[in-house]
């Protein structure tokens, strides 16, 4: 078993005003884990998923990234442009809304071919192959490559983000509640298509989501979030099956039976 | 002196009810079981008694509240009750198998794929893992026709021979069993008695839940008794 984590956070705080977003917070991810962040809107959930991501400063603490040289970096330490480039290759974030992440007025082979290209890659036919076998990857017909996104469906869009998250090859995924605002149906397609790319391809998934059933689905770890705090964390099926904090009790025991 | 590949040391667990109060009910006190390699354990004891919540101690799936769980896993003995998560899920990777009372089906995966995984879990290659769920799943009497499709739709007693498929197809060492054939059909259960017995027989050791008595004495060695505990005390 690898025991060197690939992301730690220590000590995460932040405030808005006076509302406690995160309070003192650890996390730990290894590589090829699926982690999953729950609690009701306003725990702190998506703060967390923000300043783990770098993307959102915080008060206080640190979180550190093992590269693929096995360096240590301190990823609010780092220059603007090495967090960027680590967002486009080595990372990839997963926005609820995917038209926070594609450009509406590109194609889709073209919004996937332009991660490879912001890689380095250069040569047309190489990426526009790529693109399609990505395309193929998420269950996109490849006759679609050259539509434009503003003519496929919410659960088309979210597929066609994770497309383009996961041409990279990143070692690391954020995701920001994937499946939130889709019919049922094109949920499940999608839970689906995650579990087996995550499995595959070995990716590590910092998962924020308020569904406990997608948790226990794509989730080996969990931790439990309330007004900021980590009130509850360990292997999904336990916490979710014998959950010790009250708040988690809430939060399991709210759940309707389907 | 063969060696136990599982055992209990003062294995208590108690639940407290947050949203009732924080009335706490204590379930198992003190349960001190060993099992060694070949053998069938059966838990035995009235309904309610905590058979089940003893056996999803023993997984990891509820938190022991003391005591110790200790597996032999990789060669060394590791407490199920104090091991951090990414241990647990190591030992139920390759050491620790469990089949629950019921299927947890996952959308769109076909039956053949949810035994499959298991293996292809371990790196065991896609085309390999899916010839041996294969043949487990037509042993259990699910015909090839339905290897394709996912399980949701299937009766009762389908999924139930399905889950068994996913529980055997590991080759754990130690394997848990909750009521294996609740659901099933004369000709079925004998299927599973025999599989029960095969794995003995290769050194699996087994802790059990046997509603049906018959099925009970064909694969236990022994009982262990679980008792509610007011009766006990």
């Amino acid at each position: 078993m690898n025991d060197e984590s690939l992301l730690s956070a220590r000590g995460l705080s932040l405030h808005f005003g006076a509302i406690p977003a995160l309070v003192d917070v650890d996390v730990d991810l290894w590589p090829g884990e699926v982690l999953a962040i729950v609690g009701e809107s306003g725990s702190g959930k998506t703060t967390l998923l923000n300043v783990l991501s770098g993307r959102m400063a915080a008060d206080a603490g640190v979180v550190w990234y093992r590269d693929p040289a096995g360096r240590l970096v301190d990823v609010h330490a780092m220059p603007a442009p090495a967090l960027r480039t680590l967002h486009r290759s080595d990372w990839g974030f997963v926005h609820q809304n995917p038209r926070d992440n594609l450009r509406m007025a590109v194609s889709a082979g073209g919004n996937v071919g332009e991660r490879l290209m912001a890689q380095g890659a250069r040569h047309y036919a190489n990426i526009r192959a790529e693109a399609m076998r990505w395309l193929e990857e998420v269950e996109i017909d490849a006759d679609r490559i050259d539509d434009l996104p503003r003519t496929f469906s919410g659960g088309m869009l979210q597929r066609l983000q994770i497309a383009r998250t996961l041409v990279t090859h990143p070692r690391l995924v954020f995701m920001d509640e994937p499946t939130g605002g889709l019919d049922v149906s094109v949920q499940a397609r999608l839970l689906d298509l995650i579990r087996s790319l995550v499995a595959r391809f070995s990716i590590a998934v910092v998962l924020v989501t308020h569904d406990i059933a997608v948790a226990r689905l794509l989730a080996q770890r969990i931790v439990v979030m309330q007004r900021g705090r980590v009130v509850e964390t360990g292997l999904t099926d336990q916490v979710l099956d014998d959950p010790q904090h009250p708040y988690t009790q809430l939060l399991v025991s709210s759940v309707l039976q389907a | 002196m063969t060696q136990p590949i599982l055992q209990t040391e003062g294995l208590s667990k108690s639940f407290t009810l947050h949203l009732q109060g924080g009335v706490r009910i204590p379930v198992l006190a003190d349960v001190d079981l060993t099992l060694l390699p070949g053998e069938c354990v059966a838990l035995s004891g009235p309904s309610g008694a905590g058979k089940s919540t003893l056996m999803r101690s023993l997984y990891g799936n509820y938190r022991a509240g003391s005591g110790r769980i200790l597996v032999r896993h990789d060669g060394a003995m590791v407490d199920i009750a104090s091991a951090d998560p990414r241990t647990i899920i190591a030992v139920r990777d390759r050491t620790l198998g469990y089949v629950s009372q019921f299927l947890r089906v996952v959308p769109r995966v076909p039956a053949l794929d949810v035994v499959a995984e298991v293996l292809v879990g371990r790196g065991v290659a896609v085309a390999r893992a899916r010839d041996a769920a294969h043949d487990l799943l037509l042993r259990l009497n699910i015909p090839p026709r339905l290897h394709a499709v996912p399980p949701a739709t299937f009766s009762g007693g389908e999924q139930q021979r399905v889950n068994l498929a996913r529980g055997f197809i590991g080759a754990h060492p130690v394997l848990l069993l909750d009521e294996p054939t609740a659901s099933l059909d004369g000709a079925n259960s004998a299927v599973v008695i025999e599989m029960i017995r095969q794995a003995k027989a290769r050194g699996v050791a087994i802790v059990g839940i046997f509603h049906d008595a018959e099925v009970r004495d064909q694969v236990a060695d022994r009982l262990f008794p679980v008792m509610p505990l007011q009766d006990a005390a």
